[in-house]
């Protein structure tokens, strides 16, 4: 039996994993279309590579990775391109960003596969492949795969597979685990070739025995060695990276470092699962296990393809009519949808259908009465009462110094709350106060600096000018000794009399320029205009002096 | 319509229902306060209510706050509970109302109401009545089967209310020092404590009648930790800070100070321990924090107790405490997550 460690804090909100986690995942009928965004991933956006109207088939690349830290997008079937454009996408700001919108053909007539032995590829193919194969941190954190699978100093010894599944409600690694454990553990021998790792650690919680005895028996019929799996005690958020790495191998991830520093790089078992498809069976990521729960008729896990809207999906689960609206993610950190039109993405674990029975709305928040429930349940031993206290008076500082940024939003503390103060929001809206500023301050001194670059430029260039002139009178007066005297006993008056000199010579020019822009319909005239003309103004003059005549009488 | 933002599940658990367990942990005590010493308890502790509740009313108005959410929270009932237990049953009623009123207003609510009183209510209560109005403080009723004379629920509320006695009745033959007091009075009359403790005041472990009360709350106290209402820390620390103090002076000077167990049972220690310091608002945040407020008190209960004027020391000692309660917590922040490198090299970098 592994020795196991202990984070501190956690709380043991209702499981509620039951409803589905009794059946298999099953398929989805296809949608009548694919909204998929081109930035399901940390880091640079897809670049889109069809265009509307052309055909694609499923599995062809729709968006190619853009710069370093990206991912490709594939096309979740075959279909025709409809648009590429802006839409609603499943984020928390409801912001549209740039989707492409896949009407399905219904053949999923697939690009060609090809099978790889992955122990014949470098490693460098391998990272390639996973990019181009859109494989990224199922988890939830969407972390492009090829970016940590690099073991730059062979420091990685542990590689910890995070099956823990802390979140209330969902089950879709658990139904992963129970039916498709061969291919997880194949995954995860192909990252630990590539982080140079010796031992793999699955840490599950013990809510799932089914998918640990999944998991321990692929581990005996594939003859796999230095892998354990370890059921770790059900403790939210006992899944968070962090606490996991902590729980199986007792490492304190220090704060601001990697846990690869310490040793030890964290995959989620469904990104295992998704690499092994890619790299074995040339399937680039196109679909995920979703859980389908809450105030639906029949919840359960679902194999989906990448863009399939939400309402669709809720609806082959038996949505029912007093839904108020979905979660996606877990109810501890999850977040509302903006939108039921929005397409699911690499993100999306779990959808939970929200009614007012399951979801009661909390009441109405009262003062922390200092209790420090929410320090007992913080997993990352910080003091919510008081980053409480300095965010709401908006005391940032204060709340950088008792550790704001450690803060890993998990909700706990939210959770038990008796005052049911939403502390969670309070520390967002402090952490994104703060970058804010950041931000603001950043742009002032860059503005600063551009201003007081210009006021430098404006005075050298008056400078370099006036030097300028200073040498050209040198020069004429160099070229030209012959001067009048006065001029030349008076080395004073000199620049005043150029000066003069200029003056004049550019009062001539602009008489020149004036006359030359003379209005020019009076040139080149006819004899019979220049009568009219002259008609014209003959008539004038008569008008003006009639005009003098009437107004001022004639002096006698 | 359900919440906008994550955590969208909440523990079934609130303020109001907090404070109500705490005051079930009290009946209990208050039981047997009634079976030693009349039912006169239960009338201060109703008027001690009935104040508490329109006080916090008449506050929540002229503060423009809403009146229902917080009225009902139970935050004042319980100031209200604790007060009326730390005053002679027997007080009149004004004192009982003048205490409740200036506990809620004041210290309560002049501060920013709850969750913002740096002072524990309840002792500011105690301290401004024993300050004000001493003697009416020391009307402590003999407990059951020690005096002469037992009055009925009528003779009391007629003291209460109307200050009358039944007719040759005196104050005294009903009423005498607490078994602290009667302690120091006592050994200043240079009585020996094999002899004070032989008087028929004194049980087993202290007082008559105060003891089984005293292990009364003790039983509440275990109660509330149980179910995580408070934690161990304070009273533990409180507790064991006050035998520390009694043992030693006990083992250096047997005749002259009393034993630990002896301080323990007597006067407010156990609802000290367990109801009065643990207050959330008025005390330390953090695990140490908690450690040293409660050592501190248990210190100085102690010695105003033995060598101050008064007769029992928690109310200043908890106030006292409350003083240092956001230096405690400045001074005593956990180490966070990932921080905790002793060097301090790796967690700081940032």
């Amino acid at each position: 039996m592994r020795k196991l460690f202990k984070f501190h804090g956690g709380v043991h909100p209702p499981t509620n994993k039951t409803q589905s986690n009794d059946k298999p995942i099953a398929p989805v009928a296809l949608p009548s279309k694919l909204v998929i965004p081109l930035h399901q991933h940390v880091g640079n956006c897809a670049k889109p590579a069809v265009e509307v109207g052309q055909h694609v088939f499923k599995g062809q690349i729709i968006g190619t990775p853009e710069g370093r830290l990206s991912s490709a997008v594939h096309a979740s079937t075959s279909g025709t391109i409809a648009a590429i454009d802006m839409q609603q996408v499943a984020h928390p700001s409801g912001l549209p960003d740039l989707c492409i919108t896949l009407i399905p053909d219904l053949k999923d007539e697939w690009i060609p596969r090809e099978q790889r032995d992955w122990r014949a590829m470098s490693h460098t193919e391998l990272r390639h492949l996973l990019r181009d194969a859109g494989v990224v941190g199922l988890g939830g954190a969407v972390f492009p795969s090829d970016m940590k699978l690099y073991s730059s100093q062979h420091k990685i010894t542990t590689l910890v597979l995070n099956a823990a599944e802390c979140e209330p409600w969902i089950t879709c690694d658990d139904l992963l685990m129970r039916e498709r454990a061969a291919d997880i553990l194949q995954g995860a021998e192909v990252m630990r070739e590539l982080l140079y790792a010796n031992e793999i650690l699955i840490g599950i919680e013990d809510n799932k025995p089914e998918a640990i005895a999944a998991m321990r028996a692929a581990v005996v019929a594939g003859k796999h060695e230095r892998i354990e799996v370890v059921a770790v005690p059900t403790l939210y958020p006992g899944g968070g990276a962090k606490q996991l790495i902590r729980v199986l191998t007792g490492i304190e991830v220090a704060a601001g470092v990697r846990s690869t520093d310490m040793g030890v790089q964290c995959f989620n078992v469904g990104t295992a699962y998704g690499a092994w498809r890619a790299i074995a069976h040339g399937e680039p990521l196109l679909s995920r296990i979703v859980t389908v729960t809450g105030n639906v008729g029949k919840p359960q896990n679902f194999e989906v393809p990448f863009g399939m809207p939400i309402d669709e999906l809720v609806a082959q689960a038996g949505l029912l009519p007093d839904t108020t609206g979905y979660i996606m993610g877990g109810p501890m950190m999850g977040f509302r949808l903006p939108s039921t039109q929005v397409g699911v993405i690499k993100a999306t674990n779990c959808i939970i259908a929200m009614s007012d029975a399951l979801f009661p709305p909390a009441p109405p928040a009262l003062p922390c009465i200092r209790c420090t429930r929410c320090a007992e349940a913080c997993p990352a031993d910080l003091q919510p009462q008081e980053l409480y206290w300095f965010s709401k008076a908006k005391n940032f500082g204060k709340a950088q110094e008792y550790h704001l940024f450690d803060c890993i939003e998990c909700g706990a503390c939210s959770y038990v709350c008796p005052s049911h103060i939403p502390l969670v929001q309070y520390f967002q809206f402090a952490k994104s106060e703060i970058h804010m500023r950041e931000h603001d301050k950043q742009a002032a001194d860059r503005a600063r600096e551009r201003h007081d670059y210009r006021e430098y430029r404006i005075e050298r260039e008056k400078q370099e000018k006036a030097e300028r002139l200073a040498a050209k009178e040198k020069a004429a007066l160099a070229a030209k000794p012959v001067e009048p005297p006065v001029v030349a006993t008076n080395p004073d008056a000199a620049p005043e009399n150029t000066a003069q000199m200029k003056i004049q010579a550019a009062i001539d020019h602009a008489r020149e320029q004036a006359a030359a822009v003379k209005p020019k319909n009076t040139e080149n005239l006819s004899a019979e205009q220049l009568a009219e003309i002259a008609e014209i103004e003959a008539r004038r003059a008569r008008i003006r002096e009639i005009a003098k005549s009437d107004v001022e009488p004639p002096k006698e | 319509m359900a919440a906008f933002f994550s955590p969208f599940i909440s523990k079934p658990d609130n303020v109001a229902q907090i404070m109500l367990r705490v005051m079930l942990a009290l009946i209990p005590g208050i039981a047997l306060y009634v079976w030693y010493f009349g039912p006169a308890i239960l009338v201060s502790i109703a008027l001690a209510s009935i104040t508490a509740l329109a006080t916090e009313t008449a506050m929540l108005k002229l503060r423009n706050r809403p009146v229902a959410p917080f009225i009902k929270d139970n935050t004042a009932l319980l100031t209200a509970w604790l007060l009326a237990l730390s005053i002679p049953p027997l007080a009149p009623w004004w004192l009982v109302v003048v205490g409740t009123a200036f506990a809620i207003s004041v210290s309560k609510h002049l501060y920013g109401g709850l969750g913002n009183n740096p002072f524990n209510p309840a002792m500011i209560g105690y301290a401004v009545l024993i300050i004000s109005f001493p003697v009416q403080m020391t009307h402590w009723l003999t407990p059951h089967g020690l005096g002469s004379i037992e009055l009925t629920l009528l003779d009391q509320l007629n003291y209460i209310f109307a200050g009358t006695l039944p007719p040759g009745v005196t104050l005294d033959a009903i009423t005498m020092a607490t078994p602290l007091d009667t302690l120091k009075t006592q050994l200043h009359l240079d009585r020996s404590m094999q002899q004070i403790m032989d008087m028929p005041i004194y049980g087993r472990l202290a007082g008559q009648g105060s003891e089984a009360i005293a292990l009364a709350y003790l039983a509440g106290g275990f109660y509330l930790i149980a179910n995580r209402i408070i934690t161990w820390h304070i009273p533990v620390f409180y507790l064991g800070s006050i035998f520390v103090t009694a043992g030693i002076f006990h083992l250096v000077d047997p005749a002259h100070y009393a034993t630990p167990m002896f301080h323990w049972f007597s006067g407010a220690a156990m609802i000290g321990a367990f109801f009065i310091l643990t207050d959330p608002v008025t005390s330390p945040t953090t695990p140490l924090g908690k450690l040293v407020f409660a050592a501190g008190a248990g210190f100085l209960t102690y010695i105003i107790r033995v060598f101050g004027g008064f007769p029992d020391g928690i109310a200043f000692a908890t106030l006292l405490m409350n003083i240092c309660v956001p230096l405690i917590d400045a001074y005593t922040q956990p180490k966070v997550f990932g921080r905790k490198d002793p060097s301090g090299k790796i967690g700081d970098s940032r």
